[in-house]
């Protein structure tokens, strides 16, 4: 029989190697699971992973997929961490790309570069406001926040798709709900030309590395850790559970508004029903793939981004449904809370006749 | 021992991973015989124990019952051979009644015969308990003749009972032992787990001590003193703690003024109007069973909990009632709470980390918002020496330290800070003699060096040992403190009952 | 008004079935926050099996096996391995997404033959009241026969007690000799199960049809309608019709042309689980004296 014992203090080995046993172990299963689609699995798994690799568009492109994972990532990783669960970012990136959207799409004639300053803190400030409703209910009302802020993304999908198809609708659209598109004032400048790699990724890196450092270093990173890890000695540290609640939901939401704001004006240039929404789900997978360390989410954005990329190319490809990369990525997260295991309990295996 | 014994253990062993609890351990118990098992924390006493109620399985080892060899899978199959266990930590259920707590030790049975079963057992045995009662409304005594009715009634032929004393008042106690010769006078052996020695002296006739989970000795207790038990249990001279004359007494330097704070929630205690002077050079004990509100008096102390007015609580003469711990911390003042498990130290965290929970903002370790780790490390590295904090390596997490370890580093934290007002709960708790007598003395010396130290504590023993002055906690009042030399036990355990003292 | 208490009662009967499950799994200390994924692969599994059997009954089946399956899987990580609840049931939401999408490709679009109702003639079709209380589905009172058989199993039996103590001390249960472990699989798989067939009448009844994401969030309303409910039976029920009568007044309120934008009235059944959430949560007394002590905390026996 196997048993779990506890170890006597976390494996530093497996904290690093768990990740990299899940990805494996969702490769093997991914494979077992194209084999059962009567697709050749090594085809495929080469299609999904090898190919967003092998030419320098592919490889800008996959910067370009990870930038918003790594931006909600890196906040998610910090808010889980205060045992705070904002699993409403993708209503938050929804109103961040709205709240931008709305500021470009009401002045269509500005012009310069000093535009994308207000634009992208209007997006921010989208996302913080609707991160600030979870935070409210639960400091004031003791109310659950995972429950509220995913309520909160159904409504922001609903306002999203109101806006589109009612009062901001382009009336140049011919019957497809969009928006008019942005001036090129908003438009984020792209980095290296002949690609999509814009100015969104310095964004990205800033957040990644400033939140570690401050997870690290910082007195207010130490408070983080306290409350999430032990209320009781964070009142006895005199720090402020409410404070932390507040302080992780409007960096969570900041950043996943930024992102909203990012996205949209990197990639459509307008606002549509599908502004990559989903991100604000991936990316919890992005911040327990990266340990719930923001440098970590920055690497675990980029393994999901091949996911994604692998997955549009498979649907060219292969003719492979959309839908088996949110199965992979579904697998990796478990295989991931499964290896998890192994940082804290070591397996033993208990011998016929030993008690 | 010519019968044959009713329970016998021959050299049983359990290891958890590279740690051995219990050490090739034999025991035996006679039929009807009332047997203690000795040791200070540590020994090995509940993990051997759990082995015989089947909690634990054995690492090796063997155990034999009416002289066949038996394998004990679980507390079942315990009880079915008529063992039942009283545990020092009680297996209750709060949210469920009396009657249903009982139900779930026994096979299925209608609920309303059950309830008449208990009452009548209850009767018989001088337990008053209301089988329809729901649990979380019973104090620690009550819930502990809910737990020996449990067992009472299934006619068990070995009682076992972990530390059942320790949260008792003297006279609760003593009502528990009427109960115990009673079951025993009808046969029942009983094995009683302790470390109180006079207990165990005036209860038992026969006795096995462990130490470090070995057995070091059998004997008579009544035949010993209990200072030769004592010796044998330990093993060494500790080093008795002396307190020593109180320093002449300087000012106020803690200063309750009618303290009332109602309960937080339903299953909290209301403190209600305490008043207590600490004066520097004085430790002044607080004596009370668990429950009475000893957590939420701390809470209100460290400022973990604002009190309605701010002259309630005052350090050094300042009103402090509405300022939060950090402020209190900058005015000099030092806590170390009871769990410190999750309270007073973060389990994952390493200990340097530790030390930034209480020293952040008073010792200036998190300047400008940047943690200045050296610092911290080096504060951790003096609360190591200082007070021979063992552990592997320069940063382990708080969890890999042993019960003792953590809780000299815990109180060493603070002590070192040199603090005007130290607060503690529960200073010794779960921790082995050595340690235990290296706090009390360090508490003693911080007082008489001018700084004021309020001790709460369930243990008398501790209160009467290091405490110039006691006060005792009921029901969240606090009765007026009087010089140790003018109490008793037997007075102290009338207050913690809840009687009112004769004008002191 | 009479059709739309009919309606009220169809739509009430996923949130029945997947938040009564969700409340026995609760009660014994297992937050399962995976409720979206099961049912979507319980209605995907009963569409899937409904379509090409023709066999309601195998597909109702079908259904709670496919909720119990990922509930297992659940079970595996949160209760042997130990994982944390909540990220664990994230992931099996993740996952039922994806995979019930995947499932589901071949079979968008299609129709299926409207279920059987039960027809008594005379009584069902003869007056208001026997409209309203007997022209249903089976599946209608299947629902609320189990939601009384779990009240009277919560209440008065000796494996409801068992469950409610491990909920309330998983330690003290397990120095008591019960099987802590056994008791948490079971109560998770059979909120899986519910959970599956809830989602299956979804698919089957209450729009015979399969698209992706079909839930649309019921199984997290599911999940606050077991906090509003404070964890008790009867009140679940009451919370359930509740929510339907919302989720369905947003037709009605379209349909009577009230000028409200059809997203607007589509958000209610959102907003109205927030305010519920609010009105219960912010009596914490309430919550502590109510919530199974050990929601959401894993447990190791010593051995």
């Amino acid at each position: 029989m196997i048993l779990l014992e506890p170890r006597p203090a976390p494996s530093r080995l497996f904290s690093l190697a768990s990740p990299l046993i899940a990805i494996a172990l969702t490769l093997m299963a991914s494979a077992a699971l194209m084999a059962a689609m009567g697709r050749d699995p090594l085809a495929a798994l080469s299609v999904y992973f090898v190919s967003p690799f092998q030419d320098a568009y592919g490889r800008a492109e996959l910067v370009v997929k990870a930038i918003p994972l790594a931006l909600i990532g890196a906040g998610l990783a910090v808010c889980f961490r205060a045992n705070v669960w904002n699993i409403g970012a993708a209503g938050q990136f929804t109103l961040g790309a709205l709240a931008a959207g709305g500021l470009a799409l009401a002045l269509p004639n500005a012009a310069g570069p000093l535009w994308l300053v207000p634009y992208l803190l209007a997006g921010c400030l989208g996302g913080m406001v609707w991160a600030a409703i979870p935070a409210l209910l639960r400091t004031r009302f003791n109310a659950n926040e995972i429950l509220v802020s995913l309520m909160l993304t159904y409504v922001a999908g609903l306002l999203l798709d109101l806006l589109v198809r009612g009062p901001w609708r382009s009336p140049l659209s011919f019957g497809f709900p969009q928006t008019r598109d942005f001036a090129d004032a908003f438009a984020l400048p792209v980095l290296v030309a002949g690609t999509r790699l814009h100015l969104g990724l310095v964004l990205a890196v800033l957040a990644c590395v400033g939140l570690w450092l401050m997870m690290t270093r910082t007195l207010k990173g130490f408070e983080v850790r306290v409350v999430g890890a032990a209320p009781r000695a964070a009142g006895f540290a005199g720090f402020s559970e409410a404070r932390t609640v507040w302080f992780a939901m409007l960096l969570s939401g900041g950043l996943a508004g930024l992102a909203g704001a990012v996205e949209v004006s990197a990639t459509i240039g307008k606002i549509q029903p599908d502004i990559g929404a989903g991100y604000g789900f991936t990316a919890i997978i992005v911040a327990f793939l990266g340990r719930l360390n923001p440098l970590g989410a920055a690497l675990g954005a980029l393994v999901l981004a091949v996911s994604y990329i692998g997955g549009e190319n498979a649907q060219i490809l292969l003719k492979l449904p959309k839908n088996v990369t949110g199965v992979f990525q579904g697998m990796l997260l478990f295989f991931l809370l499964a290896c998890d295991t192994l940082i804290r309990w070591r397996l033993r295996l208990r011998r016929a006749g030993e008690a | 021992m010519t019968a044959t014994p009713l329970l016998e253990a021959r050299r049983l062993t359990k290891r958890f991973g590279a740690f051995t609890a219990v050490d090739g351990v034999s025991l035996a118990i006679a039929p009807g015989e009332r047997h203690a098992l000795l040791g200070e924390n540590g020994a090995g006493k509940s993990t051997l124990v759990k082995m015989l109620y089947g909690v634990l399985q054995p690492t090796s080892g063997a155990l034999f019952w009416n002289g066949e060899p038996a394998r004990i899978a679980s507390p079942a199959a315990a009880r079915a051979r008529g063992v039942g266990m009283v545990f020092q930590h009680f297996s209750v259920f709060e949210a469920l009644s009396v009657a249903e707590n009982v139900a779930l030790a026994l096979p299925p049975e209608p609920i309303r015969a059950l309830s008449a079963r208990i009452a009548q057992v209850s009767q018989a045995y001088g337990l008053a308990i209301d089988p329809a009662r729901a649990m979380h409304t019973l104090s620690v005594g009550e819930k502990q003749r809910v737990e020996i009715i449990r067992c009472l009634l299934q006619s068990p032929r070995l009682l076992i009972m972990d530390e059942p004393t320790s949260v008792l008042t003297p006279q609760e106690a003593e009502a528990l032992f009427q109960v115990l010769t009673r079951v025993a006078a009808q046969g029942c052996a009983i094995l009683y787990i302790s470390h109180r020695l006079d207990e165990v002296r005036a209860l038992c006739d026969a006795a096995t001590i462990l130490r470090r989970g070995k057995v070091v000795e059998r004997c008579d207790p009544r035949a010993s003193s209990a200072r030769e038990l004592a010796e044998k249990m330990v093993g060494e001279s500790i080093g008795w703690v002396a307190r020593g004359d109180a320093a002449r007494p300087g000012p106020v330097r803690l200063g309750l003024h009618g303290l009332s704070l109602p309960a937080p929630d339903p299953f909290g205690v209301s403190l209600n109007d305490i008043s207590l002077a600490v004066r520097g050079g004085e430790v002044v004990g607080v004596a009370g069973v668990a429950g009475e509100g000893q957590s939420e008096l701390f809470a209100a102390l460290s400022g973990e909990a604002p009190v309605p007015q701010a002259a309630m609580v005052a350090i050094d003469g300042a009103p402090v009632g509405d300022k939060g711990i950090t402020a209190r911390r900058r005015l000099g003042a030092a806590f170390a709470p009871e769990e410190r498990n999750g309270h007073a130290a973060v389990g994952d965290m390493t200990l340097p980390e530790n030390i930034l929970l209480s020293h952040h903002a008073a010792e200036g370790l998190a300047r400008g918002g940047w943690i200045n780790a050296v610092a911290a490390r080096g504060w951790s590295d003096r609360v190591r020496a200082a007070f021979d904090v063992r552990a592997d390596g320069p940063a382990p997490p708080a969890r890999a330290l042993s019960g003792g370890n953590l809780q000299k580093f815990v109180i060493g934290r603070e002590v070192l800070r040199e603090p005007g007002v130290l607060v503690v709960n529960q200073p010794t708790w779960g921790v082995d003699a050595g340690a235990a007598a290296a706090i009390r003395r360090a508490l003693i010396a911080l007082a008489r060096r001018g700084a004021a130290v309020l001790v709460i504590s369930q243990d008398l023993d501790e209160i009467f040992e290091i405490a110039d002055r006691i006060a005792v906690l009921h029901h969240g009042r606090l009765s007026q403190a009087a010089d140790a030399s003018a109490m008793t036990p037997e007075r102290v355990g009338l207050l913690m009952g809840g009687a009112h003292p004769e004008a002191a | 008004m009479e059709p739309f208490v009919i309606s009220v009662m169809i739509a009430a009967t996923p949130f029945l079935f997947a938040a009564m499950g969700e409340l026995v799994a609760e009660r014994s200390g297992v937050l399962n926050l995976g409720l979206e994924g099961m049912m979507l692969m319980g209605a995907v599994t009963a569409f899937g099996v409904a379509f090409t059997t023709g066999s309601t009954v195998l597909a109702v089946a079908a259904g709670a096996l496919a909720g119990a399956a990922m509930a297992l899987l659940f079970a595996v990580l949160a209760i042997s391995l130990m994982a944390n609840q909540a990220a664990t049931g994230l992931a099996l939401t993740i996952f039922g997404v994806g995979a019930s999408g995947l499932i589901g490709q071949g079979f968008i679009g299609q129709p299926l033959p409207p279920p059987v109702k039960l027809a008594i003639p005379g009584l069902s079709d003869g007056t208001m009241a026997g409209r309203i209380l007997l022209g249903h589905d089976a599946l209608v009172y299947l629902a609320l026969a189990m939601a009384v058989a779990v009240a009277w199993f919560l209440a008065r039996s000796r494996a409801g007690l068992a469950l409610r103590a491990v909920g309330d001390s998983a330690d003290s249960a397990h120095a008591l000799g019960l099987n802590v472990t056994a008791t948490r699989y079971a109560a998770t798989l059979f909120g899986g199960a519910m959970a599956g067939v809830g989602g299956a009448y979804l698919s089957l009844a209450y729009t015979p049809m399969w698209g992706e994401n079909m839930t649309a969030g019921r199984g997290w309303i599911a999940l606050a309608l077991v906090v509003f409910a404070t964890w008790r039976p009867g009140r679940l029920v009451a919370g359930a019709y509740l929510f339907a009568a919302i989720t369905q007044a947003q037709f009605y309120g379209q349909g009577a042309g009230l000028g409200v934008p059809q997203q607007v009235l589509a958000m209610a059944p959102y907003l109205a689980t927030i305010v519920a959430l609010v009105i219960i949560s912010r009596d914490r007394a309430l919550t502590r004296a109510n919530a199974p002590a050990c929601l959401g905390r894993p447990f190791r026996a010593d051995r």
